[in-house]
């Protein structure tokens, strides 16, 4: 090998390590100030919002809050909730015909089972006068391990009144994402009644689980319709470097671990592999990895440099990411709220606001600028 | 010789019934604590699913955010401390290496055994086998409760 290709290859294998410094996102000079709504929740995961205003909060421990007119309470436990790890109570969503479709959907990593551990459940409740009753599974990942990691889980409706769920790989890489027989690493799809669409894209394929409507995810903790196009998107937590932005579509393949952007946690690679033809590309990686959670569009004019952007929120990092988008990709990116703590949750509210699940804080309400 | 046995059997029956109910006040379950060499292997795999991705590959942690474990004074000063945080979780501020954190580090949800593997491993990685830590037994993390 001559001196230059090594040389090269020196400064290549330089860059590589100097990019866990993220070079690529901006601090503001002034950031937004925020008010905390309440606090009484370790980990806020989950949020919707009623048309009303008022809102369902999940804490990652298994309990379910109701928050109206500035009053807290706690209108449920979930039962057989697995709490470890990763694992625990997860989103809540609120159907979107709501209340004429009195249901709210949760998910979480749950023991139901006859192996020991966990895997990703489905479940639906009804909700009125401020109490949930009549909670049932309406899926449920198998088979349960004990593993701590990668159980996903957000939900989404489309315009067409879809719902759509993620699930993580469960810490079984070279098992899950890539195989439609089995659960994990998939993105699903229901009808409102947690039945399976027909028109699924694996429906009429033997031994395929019916509900997978995407798969070769890793762990997907964010997921949005946008606002526009009515698409559903995601974000998953990639490896070391290699967080992705995808846009699903019906029965495509997003490559996980055959094709990624990112390295293992020590340092080792398990791929080389970036694209294949028959794989999709992601929207948007993130190199370094920001370990991201939470996920919304903003549409309200109430922050004028945020509309038509994507906020997510870091784990790692622990800020809120303004992403600045256009149908070629990010076009910049800005922390938010920076160093508030590990950001899990967002979301728009009907009144425009952002609010923000942040882990040790609470809710916090993100303040436009005067 | 029968009345021998029988004899045998009735003194045995007695110190058996005996110990049993002396031992169910402080009742322990039975374990078997695992040689350091082996613990310190099942903690890797611990610590490679519930640690590494906020304290990183060699415990070096992200300075302000997530303290390091390499070389950590917190650690050795702060032995009870360090298991019970891995037990129960730790929130506030607390100073590393002359550092100051302030985050929220929630219960991760492991059996005590697996807090022992980890915490063997820990210490006995990322520059802290020089200091030479007592082996964290499961006996010891079974002892902590959370106050």
């Amino acid at each position: 090998m001559s001196t230059k290709i090594a040389t090269l290859l020196f400064f290549c294998i330089s860059l590589i390590a100097c990019a866990q410094e993220d070079t690529t996102i901006k601090t503001l000079d002034k950031d937004y100030d925020y008010e905390v709504i309440f606090d009484n929740i370790e980990i806020p995961w989950g949020m919707d919002f009623f048309g009303d205003g008022s809102l369902l909060i999940t804490s990652k421990e298994g309990q379910v809050f109701y928050h109206k007119d500035g009053e807290t309470t706690k209108v449920a436990d979930i039962p057989n909730v697995y709490n470890r790890g990763q694992g625990g109570l997860l989103d809540v969503k609120i159907h979107p015909e709501y209340p004429q479709k009195p249901w709210i959907y949760f998910t979480h990593a749950s023991t139901q089972g006859d192996e020991e551990g966990g895997h990703t459940a489905l479940v639906r409740a009804d909700f009125a006068d401020g109490k949930l009753s009549n909670l049932q599974t309406l899926y449920k990942a198998s088979p349960n391990t004990t593993k701590g990691v990668h159980f996903g889980s957000r939900l989404e409706f489309d315009r067409d009144g879809f719902l759509y769920m993620s699930i993580g790989e469960r810490g079984a890489r070279d098992v899950n994402p890539q195989d439609i027989t089995r659960d994990g690493g998939k993105i699903y799809r229901f009808h409102e009644d947690g039945t399976i669409p027909e028109d699924n894209p694996f429906y009429d394929q033997e031994e395929a689980k019916k509900a997978i409507y995407s798969y070769g995810h890793r762990n997907p903790q964010g997921m949005e319709i946008h606002p526009e196009t009515g698409e559903i998107w995601i974000h998953e937590h990639g490896p070391r470097g290699g967080d992705e932005i995808n846009i699903i579509k019906k029965g495509e393949n997003y490559g996980w671990p055959v094709i990624s952007y990112g390295i293992n946690y020590d340092g080792t690679e398990f791929t080389d592999e970036t694209s294949r033809p028959n794989m999709q590309q992601p929207f948007y990686y993130w190199v370094p990895s920001i370990a991201p959670s939470g996920m919304t569009f903003v549409t309200s004019d109430k922050y004028p440099n945020l509309k038509g952007n994507i906020l997510a929120g870091s784990l790692k990092f622990q800020y809120l990411e303004h992403l600045q988008i256009d149908e070629s990709g990010v076009q910049k990116r800005e922390k938010l709220l920076d160093k508030i703590g590990r950001v899990r949750s967002v979301k728009q509210g009907p009144d425009g606001f952002i609010y923000v699940g942040v882990e040790g804080v609470g809710l916090v309400k993100m303040l436009p600028k005067s | 010789m029968k009345f021998l046995i029988v004899f045998i059997v009735v003194v045995f029956s007695f110190e058996y019934l005996f110990f049993e109910s002396e031992n169910s006040s402080t009742y322990l379950p039975i374990t078997q604590e695992k040689n350091l060499q082996q613990s310190i292997k099942d903690g890797e795999g611990v610590y490679a699913e519930f640690c590494m991705r906020c304290h990183l590959a060699q415990g070096e942690g992200v300075e302000g955010i997530y303290p390091p474990l390499a070389n950590s004074n917190w650690l050795s000063e702060k032995r009870t401390e360090s298991i019970k945080s891995v037990k129960y979780g730790l929130k506030g501020e607390i100073e590393v290496n002359g550092e100051t954190y302030n985050n929220n580090m929630t219960s991760m949800g492991l059996t005590d055994r697996e807090v022992a593997d980890v915490m063997n491993y820990i210490m006995n990685n990322f520059g802290n086998e020089k200091k030479g830590f007592k082996q964290v037994s499961l006996r010891e993390v079974s002892s902590l409760s959370e106050d």
